[in-house]
């Protein structure tokens, strides 16, 4: 049976009528268009589609439309601010923290969820909390320096 | 190209452009500009290359246009997939043009668009194709000078180029820009045989860092992979998998995957497809499927498989042989024999196989996720059946690559599908699973090596028998009197498909050189880097070993309990790499911890420092998975690794805290490949470094705590 689902995306009101057990990941990509996340497993081992749902990092390809309603979700493509890109994606760029950039919007959206949550992450606990997100360009080393800037440039003051 | 033809050119390494080039009439529906185009026969000037058809003179391409607003577009055949060369060739093309870096587009990987190219592999962009970029750019820059002297009535040698504006050298009021030259002309030009290059010493864009051109594209989900393309009333297919490769299919009943509401099912024989408008409900569908197969018997597992290697792969071929080994035995105080296993590894990109593709009025467009889109573009138009100007290919960015996206099964999967649904868009992204059960994985391979040295660290006779990974890396860089290298190999001897993984057989190949090197340096109680300074031959090899040893600084280590360090050297793709690693093992629980690595390339002129030290850190970081963790997991064609919950990819919590990457200062030589070269020297290192740490002397990869502590036990 088809389901309404209203929700907050990237700011708007959206609603999306589908199965109740379809995943936000593929609703996003196919009926919303947002393609920035990304399918790398559909196990929730990867973190290719990792978004910001009432600001807490999930894990798109696991999360069923009907649990969806009413909530905040921000997906990569809603985190730049009129142009202007958040701290953490300007730290990415800066820093080449990228190679391929199919994890990237991933990774960005985990570090965004986790500098929220602890504003001057250690190193070891950047590493903790990108533990489980996927890398296999081997750009890991460069992300970790680019969350250590986007700590530094956001001075400690979570965003959005 | 077919399979076997990839193979001969990437494990073999690549020492001519092979291919054709298709005429094209796009040049003619290019707006206005100056246009430089090449002919084939062209090729083997500029990079000192043979080519395979030398007969086609007649046909061109266009390599780049300047436009009339001044901006440079580049076409070339090459694909970005994360290895960074839409900002090295731009930088390339941007240096020798005397133009911004900003004002280059790279329009690349598009079938109708850019001169024929035969793949993205073997870390050849920079070898082979910089150079045509260059003289390209040379050549416009030349043409632009002439324009701007009839102009400026000022003679061409008094003429000077920067930045996009021709001025008087000695008079910088008297100028004009390239957008003024180009503007409301149309000048195709061909590449002269000579055109006037920058010399060492002039380059203002090559030779500095610079950071990717696809950041922020990357950064905000606006980068395209091309099952980001989406067409209105696309189709998603799902197709019925075996349990193991070679399956015969037995009985099959669909009914309760048609009694999916809106579901589409079209059928092939064995090539059973779903098709519906959600991807997850074409996916419950097809599991829907009642299948039977005939599985056939298994002849080999991943413990087994290096005995059924060393059965079966019989086909030898000497590659390399000087002296005599039965000499070298005699002349010999001390005898090494060893066996090194390497097993399965997996491409395991982060964007698995992907394809959308349209087939309406007789012309099939698709965006495929592959190294190789004129070699798409040529499969699918023969399994259609179609011209092959009626199949345009289109390559946006490819989620990794890394050798595993040259063989296009998923693009041929879609066109066969784009055909059933004709005039209907549809779109096959592969399921993780499905990924890793039709990689085209790095071969197992076993390397038997018989070598002998004199008491003093001479080495006397190398006998270096490799079975499956192939000749790449096997060039021996140390000067041995008697030696022999033979690749044994045969069709058939894997249960599953074998490719070109990153740098294909050379990580297995240099880490059972190198081991072996470690064990005879050890056996007389001499310093491994001192063994291999007085045993190498070739000084670009020195070269690349010294300048990793001082950076690591190898003679102030001080030794610590658990403390290990470990060197490789290796050469690939014209590059010669030293890795040197410093580990910590606990002895109690088996456990390796790489904690620094130093990488030391000597790999001619190096075009964006900054690019090649990210390719360094990838090789060491993906390189730990192969060296460390990865396993594929199967009983015969049944390929039990199905998840990255049982694949191990190295993690944030496995890379080292510090890796440095350092190249030989060599401007005034050839560019060489930076891809690749690094990663073949990471297990050779790491089990080095295993071995100085806790005397585990480790024989297959991956080095697992249980390999580790079985070794200590061993003694």
């Amino acid at each position: 049976m088809p389901i309404n689902v209203k929700f907050e995306l990237n700011g708007k009101q959206v609603e999306v009528q589908t199965e109740k057990d379809q995943t936000l990941l593929w609703v996003l990509r196919t009926q919303l268009s947002l393609t920035g996340t990304k399918y790398g497993c559909g196990e929730g081992l990867c973190g290719s589609c990792t978004v910001l749902m009432n600001d807490q990092a999930v894990r798109s390809c696991g999360i069923f439309m009907e649990d969806v309603a009413g909530s905040r979700v921000i997906t990569i493509e809603g985190l730049a601010k009129d142009d202007q890109l958040h701290p953490v994606q300007q730290a990415f760029v800066e820093n080449d923290a990228l190679q391929c950039g199919y994890c990237t919007p991933g990774m960005i959206m985990n570090a965004v969820d986790l500098l929220n949550n602890n504003p001057e992450p250690t190193r070891q606990e950047i590493i903790e909390g990108m533990e489980d997100n996927l890398c296999r360009c081997g750009a890991h080393t460069r992300i970790i320096k680019a969350i250590e800037s986007a700590s530094k440039a956001m001075k400690g003051e979570p965003q959005p | 190209m077919k399979p076997d033809q990839i193979n001969k050119y990437y494990f073999d390494d690549v020492n001519e452009i092979p291919g054709k080039i298709d005429r094209r009439d796009f040049i003619k529906n290019l707006g206005g500009g100056i246009i430089i185009v090449f002919s084939l026969s062209q090729l083997g000037f500029l990079t000192g290359c043979k080519t395979s058809n030398g007969n086609e003179s007649s046909d061109f391409n266009a390599f780049l246009r300047v436009k009339e607003d001044g901006r440079v577009d580049c076409y070339s055949g090459k694909i970005e997939m994360g290895q960074g060369i839409n900002t090295s060739l731009a930088q390339v093309l941007a240096d020798e043009l005397e133009v911004e870096l900003d004002k280059v587009n790279m329009i690349m990987g598009d079938t109708a668009l850019v001169p024929h190219d035969n793949g993205t592999w073997g870390s050849m962009t920079t070898r082979f194709h910089d150079p045509l970029i260059r003289a390209a750019a040379a050549e416009a820059r030349e043409v632009l000078k002439l324009l701007a002297s009839e102009k400026l009535e000022i003679p061409v040698n008094q003429l000077v180029a920067k930045e996009g504006i021709i001025f008087d050298k000695s008079d910088s009021d008297k100028k004009v820009t390239y957008a003024e030259l180009s503007k409301g002309k149309k000048i195709v030009q061909t590449i002269s045989e000579k055109p006037k290059l920058k010399q060492p010493g002039e380059f203002n864009i090559v030779g500095k860092s610079y950071n990717r051109m696809d950041g922020v594209q990357k950064v905000t989900g606006k980068a395209l992979y091309s099952a980001d393309i989406q067409l209105p009333g696309m189709l998603y297919a799902k197709i019925l998998r075996p349990p193991a490769h070679d399956s015969k299919l037995l009985s099959v009943d669909i009914s309760a995957a048609e009694a999916v509401n809106g579901v589409q099912i079209k059928r092939e024989d064995d090539f059973i497809v779903v098709l519906h408008e959600h991807p997850e409900i074409a996916e419950k569908a097809v599991q829907a499927i009642k299948a039977e197969w005939e599985v056939p018997a298994s002849k080999a597992d991943n413990e087994t498989i290096f005995e059924h290697i060393l059965k079966t792969a019989t086909e030898g071929n000497v590659r390399h042989e000087g002296g005599n080994i039965e000499n070298g035995k005699k002349e010999s105080e001390l005898l090494f024999e060893h066996e090194y296993h390497d097993g399965y590894k997996a491409h395991a990109s982060m964007e698995p196989h992907a394809a959308t593709a349209i087939l309406e009025n007789g012309k099939l467009t698709m965006w495929a996720s592959t190294q190789t889109p004129f070699g798409t573009r040529r499969e699918v138009s023969e399994l259609l059946d179609m011209p092959l100007e009626k199949v345009h290919v289109k390559q946006i960015f490819l989620g990794g690559g890394f050798g595993g996206k040259i063989y296009n099964q998923q693009a041929n999967e879609v066109a066969r599908i784009a055909k059933m649904v004709e005039g209907t868009p549809v779109q096959l992204m592969w399921s993780r699973q499905e990924e890793f059960m039709y990689d085209r994985f790095k071969p197992a391979a076993v390397v038997k090596i018989n070598s002998g040295i004199s008491k003093d660290g001479t080495i006397k006779f190398f006998d270096f028998n490799t079975y499956c990974a192939g000749a790449r890396g096997t060039e021996l860089f140390y000067g041995v009197p008697n030696h022999k290298t033979t690749t044994l190999d045969k069709n058939g001897v894997h249960p599953f498909f074998t490719g070109a993984w990153r740098a294909p057989g050379n990580p297995t190949n240099t880490f059972a050189r190198e081991s072996q090197i470690d064990i005879m340096a050890h056996s007389i109680g001499m310093d491994p880097l001192e063994f291999r300074l007085k045993n190498m031959s070739d000084n670009r090899a020195v070269r690349s070993l010294k300048l990793a040893a001082e950076k690591f600084g190898w003679k102030d280590w001080k030794p610590e309990k658990g403390k290990g360090r470990g060197i490789a050297v290796g050469t690939d793709a014209g590059t010669l790499v030293t890795i040197i690693v410093e580990v910590r093992v606990n002895s109690d629980s088996g456990e390796v911890k790489v904690v620094r690595a130093v990488v030391g390339q000597d790999m001619g002129q190096v075009i964006n420092p900054q690019g090649t030290a990210i390719q360094a850190e990838g090789c060491v970081n993906m390189g730990l998975g192969y060296t460390l963790s990865e396993d594929v997991e199967f009983d015969w064609g049944e390929v039990k690794t199905n998840s990255f919950g049982n694949y191990d990819l190295p993690l944030f919590s496995t890379i080292p805290e510090i890796i440095e990457s350092h190249s030989v200062d060599a401007v005034d030589e050839p560019p060489q490949g930076g891809g690749e070269p690094a990663i073949i020297s990471v297990g050779g290192a790491v089990a080095n470094a295993v071995f100085d740490a806790c005397g585990a002397r480790v024989f297959r990869m991956p080095i697992t705590r249980e390999r580790v502590l079985a070794a200590l036990k061993k003694g």
